[in-house]
């Protein structure tokens, strides 16, 4: 083949990747700590059924869940303006990926509070607790526990979908790239380059995530 | 006295009447063997009294306090009434000792060391001791339902029911469990037993309560049910028990 | 400037989305089809092959679609080959869609107890007939709610073929949107254009898999 790679142009810009991959991080990091509290919250509505809220955690969840990414960042950033809420790039990209890990989790968190079995719970009402009291202390870690799995992977899936983010100037791994190949036409080259640092970060985020589950979800030394 | 008093209780799961007005009492420091048929209601008569079902008819008084079914007195019961499971039950993301501290720490309030030492003492009671730091998956079953019965302890519960508490465990611990539980009584603990050990509550109950079809079929002295039956129904069931 | 009705737009945007379900109808096919041949990869007594189609399958998912569409498109380049973004588009889903299908349908083969491995073995069946007539049977049944769960992602995937220039309902919104200066109605119209594709599968994939919830606990 006549073509003659070069990977010089991407070895000069390695400050802007490592910048874009470090936004990409913090992105999900943020994403994914918020997405799920709101997801825990959710999660607890639905299980209980607590009337309005569950209700409009059903509808948040169906809006998220059947509407692509790319679109709801669309519609944040160019569409609500309209309504005088006027977010940069930066902001309408972490908001989006709140509203989708938090929708996200909200699923996987209530199937794992539905997986606790019946006889815990009557276990800790019997010592008189309340349901809060047994939420907090009886269903709520082991039933992160039981889907913290479904959860990184479905955080793992939101990071390399935040990858449109792009599209809204949002400075993030994929912004990067596409800024470099404007600059140096190593189409190619940087985007096999940043393709294979996405793949690096799904490593290493799935690692860490196994960390943190063990270290603060399982909380036992084997 | 009377430490639990049921009167005409009676409960039904939709058209299913199970307790068709059930009577009894109790009395403090009294050890009460209940057996009966698969189905008799025994399971539900023991989760009424615990609050973990609602009751239709019927009065039930517990330590002079009426059980009303609201739900602001459900915790001042469970205060008074213990329970342990079939299945155990135990936290599985918590240690035994952890088990045991929970209910105390959150529910009474306690401080941390209390508890700690209150679940190193309930732990010894049941012969547990060494296994403060173990988690339920690492304990046999036998162990498992020991430490089930130090967690209701250390609440200090004014009677302590059990609902077939070694249906669930290998032939080979059974014993170790009826152990605990016959020290237990031998300390003047009130209990109310729903058991399938014949010969246990024999020796240890002081009133046998047999249940048929969702009543209190025949109560008495242990020995004097077992050797004299006075229907035909008990009479059956000690014969295709023993 | 040109004045829109809202009929307009809407007219052009059901034409982008009926090339939104098209391409996504295409690349569930197509990607189902090649999917299957990654699963049989995946599970073959052959170590090698089961090697390269994990690396496959790790590839696709360890990797933004976006990326798996940029490289495609730059990579053909190279090699000479002119292609066009549907061309691309319908490629790189097609890749996206088998990788995914395969490991979800690995789940389900592994979820089979051993024993129906070892009953079938037992009646000197070999391994392409256990498949054929015992495991494929049973996991076609489990796979059905999470292989209609993930034909949601395949038509929320289409949405990222926007970016290299395929006319899908995104595509078409964002001109639209750029040249009415109603971003909110056009957006929000391409959203409820997704919502009725989306909404009637994901509703599917929740019945089916009560369904078979249901048969499981008989
Ligand atoms: N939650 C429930 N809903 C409907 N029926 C129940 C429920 N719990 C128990 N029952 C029925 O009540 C009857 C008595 O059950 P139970 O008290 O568990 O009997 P026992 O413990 O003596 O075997 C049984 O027929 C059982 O099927
Ligand atoms: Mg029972």
């Amino acid at each position: 083949m006549a073509y003659q790679f070069s990977f010089e142009a991407i070895a000069s810009n390695w400050e802007l990747l490592a910048r874009g991959v470090a936004l990409t991080v913090v992105l999900t990091a943020i994403g994914s700590f918020v997405g799920i509290i709101i997801g825990t919250v959710g999660a607890v509505s639905r299980a209980w059924t607590l009337p309005l809220l569950s209700q409009v955690f059903t509808v948040y969840i169906e809006c998220v869940r059947n509407t692509p990414f790319l679109v709801q960042l669309y519609f944040i950033f160019f569409g609500l303006p309209a309504l005088g809420v006027k977010l940069n790039g930066w902001e309408a990209s972490v908001l989006t990926m709140v509203i989708n890990l938090g929708a996200y989790s909200t699923e996987i968190i209530r199937a794992g509070v539905m997986s606790i079995p019946k006889g815990l719970l009557e276990a800790a009402e019997s010592l008189a607790m309340n349901r809060w009291q047994a939420l907090r202390y009886v269903v709520l870690r082991p039933a992160l526990k039981n889907v913290w799995p479904a959860l990184c992977s479905q955080i793992v899936i939101v990071m390399l979908g935040s990858s449109v983010c792009s599209q809204i100037a949002a400075q993030e791994l994929t912004y990067a790239a596409n800024l470099i190949q404007t600059q140096t036409f190593r189409a190619f080259e940087i985007y096999l380059t940043s393709t294979l640092l996405y793949l690096m970060l799904a490593v290493l985020v799935r690692k860490c995530l196994n960390q943190i589950g063990m270290r603060f979800i399982e909380r036992r030394k084997a | 006295m009377q430490l639990i008093c049921v009167d005409e209780l009676h409960k039904s799961f939709g058209d299913l009447e199970v307790l068709k007005g059930v009577s009894f009492s109790v009395k403090e420091g009294e050890v009460v063997a209940i057996i009966g048929r698969s189905g008799s209601g025994k399971s539900t008569l023991l989760r009424v009294l615990n609050g973990l079902e609602s009751f239709g008819d019927g009065i039930v008084n517990i330590d002079g306090k009426r059980v009303s079914g609201l739900k602001a007195d459900l915790i001042p019961l469970r205060l008074k009434v213990g329970m342990v499971f079939q299945q155990f039950n135990l936290f599985p993301h918590l240690t035994a000792g952890e088990n045991v501290m929970l209910a105390p720490k959150v529910v009474k309030k306690e401080s941390r060391e209390h508890v700690t030492e209150l679940a190193m003492e309930m732990l010894e009671r049941v012969g547990l001791a060494d296994k403060f730091n173990a988690y339920p998956d690492q304990l046999s079953g036998g162990q498992q339902q020991r430490v089930a019965i130090a967690r209701a302890l250390a609440m200090r519960p004014k009677v302590l029911l059990c609902d077939e508490i070694t249906s669930a465990l290998d032939p080979e611990l059974v014993d170790e469990v009826l152990e605990v539980v016959q020290r237990l009584a031998a300390d003047g603990m009130t209990l109310i037993m729903v058991t399938h050990e014949m010969r246990f509550a024999r020796e240890v109950g002081d009133t046998l309560i047999f249940m048929h079809q969702g009543k209190v079929h025949e109560m008495g002295a242990p020995e004097e049910l077992f050797t004299r039956p006075q229907t035909p129904e008990l009479a059956s069931f000690v014969k295709s028990v023993l | 400037m040109i004045q829109f009705t809202l009929w307009d737009i809407v007219s052009h945007l059901l034409i982008g989305m009926g090339w939104t379900v098209g391409l996504s109808f295409a690349a569930f096919i197509l990607g189902s089809t090649a999917g299957m041949v990654m699963l049989f990869a995946r599970i073959s007594p052959n170590p090698l092959l089961r090697q390269l189609a994990k690396i496959y399958i790790e590839f696709f998912q360890g990797t933004p679609l976006l990326m798996q569409l940029f490289l495609l498109f730059f990579g053909l380049a190279l090699m000479g080959i002119d292609i066009s973004a549907l061309a691309t588009a319908l490629i790189g889903l097609t890749l996206f869609t088998s990788a995914y299908l395969a490991e979800i349908w690995r789940g389900c083969v592994e979820s089979l107890p051993f024993g129906q491995w070892e009953a079938s073995a037992s009646l000197a069946m070999n391994r392409w007939q256990q498949m054929r007539y015992v495991i494929i049977p049973q996991a076609v049944r489990i796979s059905l709610p999470p292989t209609v769960g993930f034909s949601v992602q395949v038509v929320k995937g289409t949405a990222v073929t926007s970016i290299i220039g395929f006319m899908e309902i995104t595509k078409t919104g964002t001109m639209i949107a750029n040249a009415t200066f109603k971003p909110m109605l056009v957006y929000g119209l391409v959203a409820i254009g997704y919502f009725l594709i989306c909404f009637p599968l994901s509703a599917f994939a929740r019945r089916v898999e009560r369904r078979s919830y249901a048969t499981y606990m008989r």
